[in-house]
């Protein structure tokens, strides 16, 4: 990341429209959460505000848009591999199984 | 045992200026010092978890008899009367893989080797973090001591097996609470560890020194500390999880309609005993790799070294530990195939693991194929680095049935898994230690150990080792389980009771011939040869420092000029080109 | 007792383009998502596997739970504007003001405080005490253990912010660019503080 003034004056205009975004997608979230989405689109909706959310702070905060150091982008890759097999995985071990088994299958 | 020239050349050398003992000895930030203290707890935690062991054995071979000399020592809350109670022995049980695991090998594979030879063999003056460094040794010290002091609590230390699973350990004795909180301090101190081993290894590399010229073993720590690093923090927050179901009586793993010995259970219910065996899985499966990754790399540079030969595909060894590491984290639920997962799942995992068994075959392949036409030096770390190869092959290769459901269910919890897994960690990953600590003891003190007593060590280690876990895939395929405090009374067991007595005396028998280990160990200190700084004619950079390496390694930075295994070259004159050495001298 | 210096501790390695503090804050931030991914997957996982609602173990609706969505919100803001403030140190002190990087910082640190306090006094006390403890359902286990955790996250930063208020800031006299580097790794973790938030928020007070 460069760290001449003019870029950092750049950055802090991009902060202050990041923080704008961020407060408009938590009035959002909360207003989806309030007229009722059905199930189960109303998770995906929260989960994709937050996702979006997500993606600006780490992209304008932790500075991943200017970030040229492959390290990081192949830590962040790897992360998101594990992190991935780590949420979908223990869920899915029940998917083949009866409906009433999955309950059993969760329970122990 | 000193790994300071203030110790060995004699007080108030002046090079320095005079640090006090505490900073210096105690809480010192120097990379080689903290790993000596990695490598002496280490080393009292492997003894211990070992005479755990030896206790367990007596009573598997004579179950309710009592145990000579020791027994009246323990009182009539472990031993009436010199007799193991059975809650006893499964805490000796629990706590002999958890001291083995988490206090013994990976401190001694990663703290111990990875702090002290790493940045010398990268040609860094330290670790990049030496206070962080020095944190996760204290971190690491606190989690051994908590697990030591669980020994004393009302109704000893933990009793539900070293995998814990609930809903058995959210019932269990007071132990438990002091395991999980002592885990989450080994856990805490892994990861500050393996944080600082990735960035000293990217960052501090010294000048020519390529990611494809750095010694394998070097390669085998980076990948051991990424696998630490995304591997143990989903055990950390399981921790984390039973530990509130055990302190605040929430039911994270604890089923509704639960019975504990005839009464109800309180808890509110609702919770998933499965979800502790994923998320201790998650991590535990990778531990597995943790605990070989580091020893392959061990026996890489002495086999590189004892052959005088180049590493024999170098480069695909690389390519497979990475391969490795990187499954190793889709393989878990094979642990789980009783647990009454679908058919398809149980597939994906079956197919991932059998996957996973290739790199390690190419890297033990590469290493066979590394001997061909050697004129090898039988020096005593090559017989054990040799002695690792076909005891990590048959661990290897016993593993293959458990992977596919089929074949794992008849073995699930036998004592065929005990023999398979102890075949990797003992005879592999501790003959792996053994040959790193011959090896690497004159860089460390100046002075190489005792031949003799070395030979003699490795030759009943051989034979014994194999006594006490041969006997396993007897009992195994017999059907014994594995959590039996006595199979005495079982017909099946009492079928195979000889092969139990004959691997408990191997135990003993291997036990005493640790002696040989033990004060060569120690009087080497003193009384070992004194020897060169490279006194195994290595070209690896770690040899490039004195012995013992002052504070900040070399006096010179050194800067390398080729691959690491550059031993007999055509048209020199010596038969090895170290990577630091500009042209042959 | 430095009487070496290691390389690369201010200034980024010629070959990776980083320096060694910025790459390690990483790594362990690679680990914090393992660590709030296992949280995370329990929470699927345990939800999925709850029996439907006639059953006394149903996942509860956000009616039954009784957690205010205006309390949560208002934290998310207050967090949400810790990072904008926490940023600006950032910049503020890349620009070589430290006066208006160390207003931010003590900003910052004031909302870290404002977001414990909240939580604490008007959602955990009032919540115990209203018998929504810990051991009531799975719901609040979960919602316990991961708000709990992620408070000491938040403490955890308000140490570290502390520091370099205090005793840390004698660093900035001495070598600027270090001490700017380091904020910016304090900036790293407490950036991620706040992402973690942003998942907890919808998941436990909205769904």
């Amino acid at each position: 990341m460069s760290g001449s003034h003019a870029d950092v004056s750049k950055h802090v205009r991009a902060y202050v429209a990041v923080f704008i975004a961020l407060a408009i997608g938590t009035i959002v979230t909360v207003a989806a959460a309030q007229v009722h989405i059905p199930h189960p689109m109303n998770y995906v909706v929260a989960m994709l505000i937050a996702l979006f959310k997500a993606s600006l702070v780490a992209a304008i905060f932790m500075h991943l848009k200017w970030e040229r150091a492959a390290n990081i982008w192949i830590l962040l890759a790897l992360c998101a591999v594990f992190f991935a097999a780590l949420m979908l995985l223990p869920s899915l071990t029940t998917f083949d199984l009866p409906k009433q088994a999955q309950r059993i299958g969760a329970w122990g | 045992m000193s790994s300071h020239d203030h110790h060995t050349q004699g007080h108030g050398s002046g090079a320095h200026h005079e640090l006090s003992f505490w900073r210096h000895y105690v809480f010192s930030t120097d990379h080689k010092v903290i790993g000596v203290q990695y490598g002496i707890t280490a080393l009292c935690f492997l003894f211990l978890g070992f005479c755990l062991m030896m206790m367990m054995r007596w009573q598997l071979a004579y179950p309710g008899q009592p145990m000579p000399v020791i027994g009246k020592f323990f009182g009539e809350a472990a031993m009436p009367g010199g007799i193991m109670l059975p809650e006893f022995y499964n805490s000796l049980g629990a706590m002999h893989g958890t001291i083995m695991v988490f206090l013994g090998v990976v401190p001694l594979l990663v703290g111990a080797f990875g702090n002290y030879v790493m940045p010398l063999q990268i040609g860094a003056p330290d670790m990049a973090f030496p206070k962080l460094n020095m944190a996760s040794y204290w971190v690491f010290a606190v989690g051994g001591i908590v697990m030591l002091v669980s020994f004393f609590v009302p109704g000893g230390a933990a009793n539900s097996g070293w995998t814990s699973y609930a809903p058995l350990s959210v019932i269990a004795t007071m132990g438990q609470t002091l395991w999980l909180i002592g885990m989450v301090f080994l856990i805490t101190s892994s990861l500050l560890g393996s944080v600082n081993f990735i960035v000293t290894i990217i960052q501090l590399r010294a000048k020519g020194l390529s990611m494809f010229r750095l010694p394998f073993f070097v390669w085998a720590q980076l990948v051991t500390a990424f696998l630490l690093l995304l591997a143990f923090p989903p055990l950390e927050a399981a921790g984390v999880m039973q530990l509130m179901d055990r302190v605040a009586g929430t039911s994270f793993f604890m089923p509704e309609g639960l019975v504990v010995s005839g009464v109800p259970s309180t808890v509110a219910g609702g919770g998933s005993p499965l979800l502790w065996q994923h998320l201790f899985w998650f991590l535990a499966h990778p531990e597995v790799y943790v605990l070989i990754l580091p020893a392959l790399g061990i026996v890489a540079e002495i086999i590189a070294n004892n052959t005088r030969k180049p590493l024999w595909g170098y480069r695909p060894m690389v390519y497979s530990a990475i391969f490795l590491g990187f499954m190793s984290f889709i393989v878990w639920a094979h642990h789980m195939f009783m647990t009454g997962m679908g058919p398809t799942i149980s597939t994906f995992f079956a197919t991932t693991t059998m996957i996973i068994s290739i790199p390690s075959v190419i890297i033990l392949t590469a290493l066979v194929i590394s001997l061909y036409r050697a004129s090898i030096r039988f020096t005593v770390p090559m017989l054990f680095a040799l002695a690792f190869l076909p005891m990590f092959a048959i661990g290897g290769l016993t593993g293959l049935p458990l992977g596919l459901p089929a074949s794992d269910i008849p073995l699930h919890d036998t004592y065929y898994v005990i023999g398979h897994f102890h075949y990797v960690v003992a005879p592999g990953t501790i003959f792996g230690i053994f040959a790193g600590i011959y090896y690497w003891y004159p860089k460390v003190t100046g002075r190489k150990m005792n031949d003799v007593l070395g030979k003699i060590h490795f030759w009943l280690s051989f034979v014994f080792i194999n006594m006490v876990f041969g006997p396993m895939f007897v009992q195994g395929l017999a059907g014994v389980s594995r959590r039996l405090y006595s199979q005495v009374g079982y017909a099946h067991g009492e079928a195979v009771q000889s092969w139990t007595i004959t691997s408990s005396w191997g135990a003993w028998l291997l036990g005493l011939a640790q002696i040989f280990f033990i004060v060569n160990f120690f009087m080497s200190m003193r009384a070992g040869k004194k020897v060169s700084d490279n006194p195994w004619e290595a070209t690896t950079l770690e040899w490039a420092a004195p012995s013992p390496p002052p504070h900040g390694n070399f006096t010179t930075p050194p800067v390398v000029y080729r691959p690491p295994y550059e031993y007999s070259v055509p048209g020199l004159a010596k038969d090895y080109f170290p990577q630091h050495a500009a042209a042959e001298a | 007792m430095s009487t070496q210096t290691l390389p690369y501790t201010v200034h980024p390695h010629p070959v990776t383009g980083i320096y060694s503090g910025k790459f390690g804050t990483w790594l362990f931030l690679a680990s914090e998502v393992m660590l709030f991914g296992a949280l995370f997957s329990s929470y699927v996982l345990l939800r999925v596997g709850a029996p439907e609602a006639p059953s006394p173990l149903h996942w509860p609706s956000h009616e039954e739970t009784h957690l205010s969505w205006r309390i949560g919100g208002f934290n998310t803001l207050v967090l949400i504007v810790s990072s904008v403030t926490m940023v600006m140190a950032w910049a503020s002190l890349k620009m070589g003001d430290f006066s208006k990087g160390r207003r931010y910082l003590w900003l910052t640190f004031l909302l870290a405080l404002t977001f414990i306090v909240v939580k604490l006094s008007l959602e955990y006390v009032p919540k115990l005490r209203g018998g929504y403890v810990p051991a009531k359902s799975t719901f609040f286990s979960l919602y316990y253990t991961l708000t709990g955790l992620h408070g000491l996250h938040v403490i955890g930063g308000m140490v570290v912010i502390g520091y370099f208020l205090g005793p840390g800031a004698a660093l900035w006299k001495r070598d600027p660019e270090y001490y700017t580097n380091r904020i910016e790794c304090t900036g790293l973790y407490w950036h991620f503080v706040d992402l973690v938030w942003i998942f907890l928020f919808p998941v436990l007070y909205l769904m």
